[in-house]
């Protein structure tokens, strides 16, 4: 594994108004690592992500991605930069099919001097459809039906299938399979495997501790508003990570007076 | 558990295993029609056993009644342009109600340039400008009344899609000042006596023809491009469209603008056709124009329809329209049963999408 750091951020705070919704986190991320971030409900997880992706604007800190200081305006921004995003609201287009939504935004067309008119390459993102899924190990019964009749795993893995296949630079996940039943998290952690193999790095905010424990190789532990632990994961346990998350213990770099 | 949901060895895109497209049910309702109106034909007794759809004078030798499918076509051509542009707009989840007063508005304005300067002989009497604007080439009335329709699209667009004015505010906004646009360019007065040119555009079966090439153009452009790709993303998920990159301020903008083009391409044939606009024409053609697109599947709430299934429903609201004349039913009913077949239309479709979902 090669010691580039792709994402840093140096004393990231967001406060809203008298809220301190995250104070002073000092995170890396290094090539072809992937990183759980775990915590309580209102800990900062994912206002910790909504700084690095633009979709807030912090109130304080450097976000340096990709060896350069970055500040996204907003998500869109952050995708360009080669920050996929897989939200645990969907951005799909329900009345468009598989491929329509894979593509979307940057489809492979012909004829490209029509501008806007330009003519739709249907059987080449077919087929990269179709190479995609087959490389996730996602089943879908018709890539050109609809996805508004599909289940919310199928849904899922369509959203992460995109994000796998235009190989971002970082991919973040916000509880992929929060909402998933057995066989469709199965399904979402196969990708998350497929990504660890291509060398992709990823953050996970996750609550589930068997998922961690199988896929991450690293854990943040935020509580407060504050990064309160960073563990690898041969070094630690399901207990201790959890003693992190409650409050039971702090590591001692994250020590702040006034705070336990 | 539905284990059969992921589809084990899945992965296709077999196209047989695909659901039947919306249009065909539009085409059996529109078979439907013509067929109940053929009972009714041979049933009422007052009918004297005529046929609505196939010829039955001894004195032709056709097997339709092509006279009643050209009124029929005819009839529903000029309003189907304006339907082209409006399915669009609704697709992206918007509405256009300008485009009846916007017919008129450029009737008046491409009419204004399209005048000869003698009729029979004499001074033309209904002549706006001096001789500078006479028998000009008809390119010029063509592109002004097109360059005023792109403008208003453009002003409905831009009012919607950066002052997020909601599109049924905008495009009534909008409405109003056409049709005061269409009354004040001339006063009031009816202009007429185009050039020959001019009035070929509508003339015969004109109408259809453009109809039916632009009906053509914009269901592949609609199936086959990105702008068609993003007019339907927009509607269907406006966040996720935003969020694939997609400039969806721009693409309204467009969208608009190609609509109000087409309404403004609708007055041209339309004056072309009367051979003389008023400010009052193209009373209710927005409603129409809507009509045609709810009958033929589309969803106000945007994501769902296509320009072949507006072209069906333009060609059932003909039907039973020459339909209601033929079996001689009177013009204030024909008005009340139209209303309560778009209402229909709707229901069913409703019914519909829910028992497939």
């Amino acid at each position: 594994m090669s010691n580039e750091i792709v994402l840093k951020t140096e004393d990231l705070t967001k406060h809203y108004g008298g809220v301190h919704a995250l104070e002073g986190a000092n995170f890396e991320l290094r090539k072809g690592e992937h990183v759980a971030i775990m915590g309580d409900n209102g800990a900062g997880k994912s206002t910790f992500v909504r700084q690095i992706t633009g979709v807030e604007q912090r109130t304080r800190g450097e976000v340096i991605f990709d060896g350069k200081q970055v500040h996204f305006d907003g998500p869109l921004d952050a995708r360009r930069a080669g920050i996929e995003t897989v939200f645990q609201t969907l951005a799909l287009a329900d009345h468009l099919d598989v491929p329509d939504n894979l593509f979307l935004g940057r489809e492979k067309t012909k004829f490209d001097w029509l501008g806007p008119f330009r003519l739709l390459n249907y059987k080449e993102m077919r087929q990269d459809t179709m190479d995609a899924l087959q490389k996730t190990g996602v089943k879908i019964p018709n890539i050109r039906n609809t996805i508004q009749n599909m289940s919310g795993g199928q849904r899922q893995c369509v959203a992460i299938a995109r994000t796998a296949t235009f190989h971002s630079k970082l991919t973040i996940m916000d509880e992929p399979t929060a909402a998933l039943g057995v066989q469709e998290t199965a399904q979402v952690e196969n990708i998350i495997r497929t990504l660890k193999e291509a060398g992709e790095p990823l953050i996970l905010i996750s609550h589930n501790m068997r998922q961690v424990m199988d896929l991450m190789d690293r854990i943040i532990v935020f509580r407060r508003g504050r990064i309160v632990a960073n563990l690898r994961k041969e070094e630690t346990d399901g207990q201790d990570v959890v003693a992190y998350i409650t409050g039971a213990k702090t590591q001692e770099e994250y020590m702040v007076e006034g705070v336990t | 558990m539905a284990d059969t949901s992921h589809g084990v060895g899945g992965l296709t895109y077999d196209k047989s295993k695909r659901s039947l497209p919306n249009e065909l049910n539009i085409f059996m309702a529109l078979i439907i029609i013509v067929v109940i109106f053929e009972i009714l034909g041979q049933v009422l007794p007052y009918m004297n056993n005529q046929s609505f759809l196939f010829d039955t004078r001894d004195r032709f030798d056709s097997i339709f009644n092509e006279a009643r499918l050209q009124i029929i076509i005819l009839q529903v051509a000029i309003i189907g342009i304006i339907a082209l542009g409006v399915t669009q707009v609704i697709i992206t989840a918007g509405i256009d109600l300008s485009s009846g007063p916007l017919v008129a508005a450029t009737a008046m304005i491409a009419m204004s340039f399209a005048q000869t300067e003698t009729v029979n002989g004499f001074p033309n009497p209904k002549a706006l400008f001096g001789t500078w604007a006479m028998d000009l080439p008809v390119i010029i009335p063509v592109v002004i009344g097109l360059t005023f329709g792109a403008f208003i699209g453009l002003i409905n667009g831009t009012f919607i899609a950066y002052f997020r004015i909601p599109p049924f505010i905008a495009t009534l906004g909008m409405f109003l000042v056409c049709r005061g646009i269409a009354l004040w360019w001339s006063g009031g007065n009816p202009i007429s006596f185009p050039t020959e040119a001019y009035a070929w555009i509508g003339s015969g079966m004109m109408p259809v023809v453009w109809f039916v090439v632009l009906a053509i153009i914009f269901q592949l452009i609609m199936k086959y491009t990105v702008y068609g790709k993003h007019t339907y993303a927009i509607g269907s998920n406006e966040d996720a469209a935003r969020m694939s990159g997609i400039n969806v301020r721009r693409h309204k903008v467009m969208v608009y603008m190609i609509a109000s083009t087409l309404a403004a391409f609708a007055g041209i044939v339309l004056s072309s056709k009367a051979v003389t606009a008023q400010a009052g024409m193209g009373e209710f053609y927005e409603l129409f124009a809507i009509a045609m697109a709810v009958i033929g599947g589309i969803s106000l709430q945007g994501g769902r329809g296509s320009i072949i299934g507006t072209v069906l429903g333009a060609m059932v609201l003909g039907v039973i329209r020459s339909g209601f004349t033929y079996i001689k039913l009177d013009g204030s009913y024909q008005l009340m049963a139209m209303g309560g077949i778009i209402i229909a239309a709707v229901i069913l479709d409703q019914y519909r999408q829910r028992s497939k979902a």
